[in-house]
């Protein structure tokens, strides 16, 4: 058998039917050997959900707790042959919690079963569904409306259900010019009607069965099309004198420039090369010429897009693992930031500023995600403001690498437009993701029509604003952590600003004394300047006595919940009069300042602080690590 | 590009990517058909050198005496590092498919042999040649398959694999499993052996073989350890076998197949499928996911 295979999935939401229409489309195409039936049937009468009948189910789930909760996990795959065509079927998990595998399958395939149930009609998780395989790239989408026979073949349910299908491929076509190809088709997964052979149920039904479909659709060819796309995945060396070649190689192959052998191994991920050819390695833009093409130990003349070749050049050139070979004059652009979509994955949220590592064909390199432009709410496919991502989030984002990498729009290259972007620290897989496009840097300052909010302010920081409020007695050791704080948020590349008697009580506040209505202005005035500060973007540190529970109560309540952090500088009255660093205890004492906190003015110690620093038994970096942890939870 | 040279070149980007990125990779040569397929598919891989990995086979010392004759044949041929592997406290302690049953028996001398041989060299990348058409665990497994600290498979909590872009990241002691064979049914398998002539064991052909029959499956009487039972009797069979593991946990099939065309023909018109010759899958449910999941291949 020659000629294309098909990948495939049936996706869509739980209990559609998708792995009874996979196991049902095997039986009726003579994929299950009779072992199998008969270990099916004695299944289908313990476990299965079908009463009398068999449960095809049974057939794809395989993982002991699938079987056991009669739900799918994780993709599973089955290989068939069915109408003269190879396929590899993946049938992937509707679960919301299971999104990530499912994208894995998606990735894999060139063409889409989306079920639906019709009674049910499109839910949420299709509509997520759909928009990964769209945004995945692929073209080739059949909606298979399920459980017909639950509603007695009614040609109007079906036909309502097509119209919300149809508004459903608009709006896909909104995020992928690719989606080209999509059908729906009325079936029953359980009784087999449409799948095979067309059903006397339906003769207001038309197009063709659901393996016509299958068997007829034509994947989309962009690896032909695409230009030459050459990523190096691995440098084959040898040495003339050396015993680790293979036995039957000629003397001619091992005699190369300079006594080595070097040939430059990977897949021709698109386009076409031949002997001869003129290259450019990217990202150094090294020109080269091909000398010859190795097959496995086959020279051939040229080789074809998915060939897993080797090439050795003319010449000696220093191309490593991660160079992209492409022809001079259609080859990939160079940048390190860029706009892109993402699908997130790990259970772990998106931190900003946590550096993720970016895997591509291209190579790997230090990632940021610096700022996120929205968030796509499946529901209803709008672009919501974001400031962090969870599991099975779908965003738009700009992402900064730490060196430039050559690159196409996925649009156009769906292998060198995507990635994967791994925790650092946990070395999960965090999201995967496809390019729309670099941004250059005039583009980074000129944003398109989108209002910019705080949101957006503290997107190009990346990282949360925060104001964090140090309180305590007056040598309690505020403004030593304050400043600590400070210098180590700031060596980390965040924006920060310390607001304390210095800057304020000789500027803004330069009108205010120290009477309990003063001093209850000049928190307030505080406040209001750490809060246009966040707005800006910052992260805002103050260090002040603000002795008065009222006032920093006053202050929490003007921020979101998670930006106002209190930290209360636990030291002792007795500690501070001690350290006495201005000797302003002595002068109190001795009456010589009136209304001094802890001495003839009351200290209102928190009730719930965010965080507690000690700094009698506790160093000072251990005080600093300490609020660090709590900014990196939060 | 036809369905076979697709698969070939899937194959090959994966070994070179797992190579690629690996400390210590190994292959694991179980000797069957399938690792004569990976074997094949590494040497291309790698052309004009040698694979930069050794072979690593855990003998349990319960194999046909043809495999590990094919096995030396083939290593000094092509001029591979072997390592091989047994679990010497297992034999001393007489541990035999016969006296402990299947189950403890590949517990002790497969899959903690396997743990064994992967600790003492360190190995971090390590090829099998598992297809996803064998097994319903199989076909849900990645082809980057992640194993933690003691090698087990955790099925729920799989990394995604997206494109060709696996993440191999990893802590210390942590390692893969890879798969370059997943994609390929034992069709292709057949097919791409007849297509490239690659050698295989001649236990894969029938011929006529001493066998007994014992709980309705055919097996090999392959050395004297092999004890009838009263009742039982030594015949001579047309037989030939679909997977190659313990020739006492391993049932011949009665066939006519001698070549590989004839097999392929065979396969076509088959109705069974592949391991049900495999006694070891069947002596509890879900079994080859339990295995995988203590460290099993
Ligand atoms: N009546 C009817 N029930 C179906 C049909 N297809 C699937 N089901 C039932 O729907 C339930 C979920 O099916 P399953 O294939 O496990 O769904 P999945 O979660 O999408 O894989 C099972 O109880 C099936 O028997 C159908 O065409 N008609």
């Amino acid at each position: 058998m020659s000629g294309e295979v098909l990948k495939f999935l049936t996706c869509g939401s739980v209990d559609d039917g998708k792995s009874t229409l996979i196991g049902h489309l095997l039986y009726l195409t003579g994929n299950i050997p009779i072992d199998q039936i008969q270990t099916l049937e004695a299944e289908s009468a313990r476990i299965g959900s079908v009463g009398s009948g068999r449960d095809y189910s049974l057939l794809l789930d395989g993982l002991l707790a699938e079987r056991e909760q009669g739900i799918t996990i994780d993709v599973a795959y089955r290989y068939f042959t069915a109408a003269g065509r190879k396929f590899i079927v993946a049938d992937t998990p509707g679960h919301l919690q299971y999104t990530r595998n499912m994208a894995t399958g998606a990735s894999q395939c060139t063409a889409a079963l989306i079920l639906v149930d019709v009674q049910q009609g499109i839910l949420p998780q299709t509509r997520r569904h759909a928009l990964i395989c769209a945004l995945m790239g692929i073209s080739r989408i059949l909606f298979v409306v399920n459980k017909m026979d639950r509603v007695d073949w009614d040609q109007a349910a079906y036909l309502r259900v097509e119209k919300e299908i149809n508004l459903l491929v608009e709006d896909l076509q909104l995020f992928s010019r690719r989606v080209a190809i999509a059908a729906s088709i009325p079936v029953s997964a359980l009784k087999g009607d449409n799948l095979v052979e067309h059903s006397a149920n339906t003769p207001w039904y038309g197009g063709p069965t659901l393996l016509q479909w299958l068997a007829t659709v034509q994947p989309e060819s962009w690896r032909e099309t695409a230009p030459l796309r050459f990523p190096v995945q691995y440098v084959i060396k040898g040495q003339r004198g050396g015993d680790s070649w293979q036995s039957d190689v000629p003397e001619g192959l091992k005699n190369g420039p300079g006594g080595t052998f070097r040939a430059y191994a990977g897949m021709v991920v698109s386009g076409s090369v031949a002997c001869g050819d003129e290259l450019v390695a990217l990202p150094s833009g090294v020109r080269l010429q091909v000398a010859t093409l190795l097959a496995g130990g086959t020279e051939v003349d040229c080789a074809v897009p998915g060939g897993a070749v080797a090439m050795t050049l003319t010449g000696e050139h220093d191309i490593v693992r991660g160079d992209l070979l492409a022809p001079a004059m259609a080859r990939p652009e160079v940048a390190d930031q860029f706009k892109v979509r993402l699908i997130w994955m790990e259970d772990a949220p998106l931190f900003a500023g946590r550096q993720y590592e970016f895997h591509g064909v291209a190579g790997v390199a230090k990632a940021d995600i610096v700022r996120l432009r929205n968030r796509i709410e499946p529901e209803s496919f709008r672009r919501l403001a974001a400031d962090t991502l969870h599991k099975n989030d779908i965003a738009e984002a700009e992402l900064h690498l730490s060196r430039p990498i050559p690159f196409d729009a996925f649009e156009f290259n769906q292998e060198t437009g995507a990635f994967i972007l791994v925790d650092r620290l946990t070395n999960a897989t965090a999201c995967c993701g496809m390019i729309l496009h670099s941004l250059r840097r005039a583009e980074n300052v000129h944003w398109q029509a989108e209002t910019v909010d705080r949101q957006a302010r503290a997107g190009i920081k990346g990282h949360t604003p925060r104001v964090i409020w140090f309180t305590g007695l007056s040598g309690s050791g505020k403004s030593t952590i304050a400043n600590a704080l400070e210098s180590r948020l700031n060596s980390m590349g965040r924006h920060t600003m310390l607001l304390d008697g210095d800057n304020i009580r000789h500027g803004l506040n330069r009108d205010l004394g120290f009477t309990e209505a003063d001093r209850i202005e000049n928190i307030r005035r505080i406040g209001e300047v750490a809060k246009l500060m966040t707005d800006a973007g910052l992260i805002v540190i103050t260090a002040f006595i603000s002795p008065f529970r009222a006032e920093r109560d006053l202050v929490r309540a003007m921020f979101p919940e998670i930006e106002f952090i209190e930290v209360f500088v636990d030291t002792p009255l007795a500690a501070c009069e001690q350290r006495d660093p201005k000797g302003l205890y002595k002068k109190a004492r001795a009456g010589e300042i009136p209304n001094f906190t802890g001495i003839n003015s009351p200290y209102e110690a928190p009730l719930k602080p965010e965080i507690v620093v000690d700094t009698i038994t506790v160093p000072l970096e251990e005080s600093v690590e300490q609020i660090m942890r709590f900014l990196a939870e939060g | 590009m036809d369905v076979l040279d697709r698969l070939e070149n899937e194959s090959i980007r994966i070994i070179r990517e797992a190579v690629a990125q690996a400390e210590r990779p190994a292959m694991l040569y179980s000797i069957g058909k399938d690792s004569s397929v990976m074997l094949h598919l590494a040497l291309k891989a790698f052309y004009p050198m040698k694979p930069p990995l050794p072979l690593v086979h855990v003998d349990t010392t319960w194999k046909f005496r043809e495999m590990i004759a094919f096995r030396d044949e083939t290593v000094a041929q092509l001029g591979l590092e072997l390592v091989t592997y047994t679990n010497m406290e297992g034999v001393a302690q007489g541990v035999s498919p016969f006296t402990h049953g299947s189950k403890v028996y590949t517990d002790i001398m497969k899959t903690g042999a396997l743990r064994m041989a992967l600790d003492m060299f360190r190995f971090d990348m390590v090829f099998g040649g598992a297809r996803r058409d064998e097994e319903k665990s199989r076909a849900k497994e990645r082809v980057f398959s992640f194993r933690d600290v003691g090698h087990r498979w955790e099925p729920r909590g799989q990394r995604p694999e997206i494109w060709a872009i696996p993440n191999l990241r990893k802590g210390r002691d942590e390692s893969f499993r890879v798969f370059p064979l997943s994609n390929w049914t034992e069709l292709d398998v057949w097919r791409y052996i007849e297509r490239e002539s690659i050698p295989v064991v001649p236990l894969y052909f029938a011929a006529p073989r001493p066998v007994v029959l014992r709980d309705g499956q055919l097996l090999l009487l392959d050395d004297e350890r092999l004890k009838l039972m009263p009742g039982e009797q030594a015949e001579t069979r047309m037989i030939r076998f679909r997977t190659l593991g313990c020739y006492p946990l391993t049932a011949g099939v009665e066939s006519r197949a001698a070549t590989v065309a004839e097999v392929i023909a065979e396969l076509e018109a088959a109705d069974t499928s592949e391991r049900c010759g495999r006694l070891i899958d069947f002596d509890q449910a879900g079994s080859m996911e339990m295995k995988k999941r203590e460290g099993y291949f």
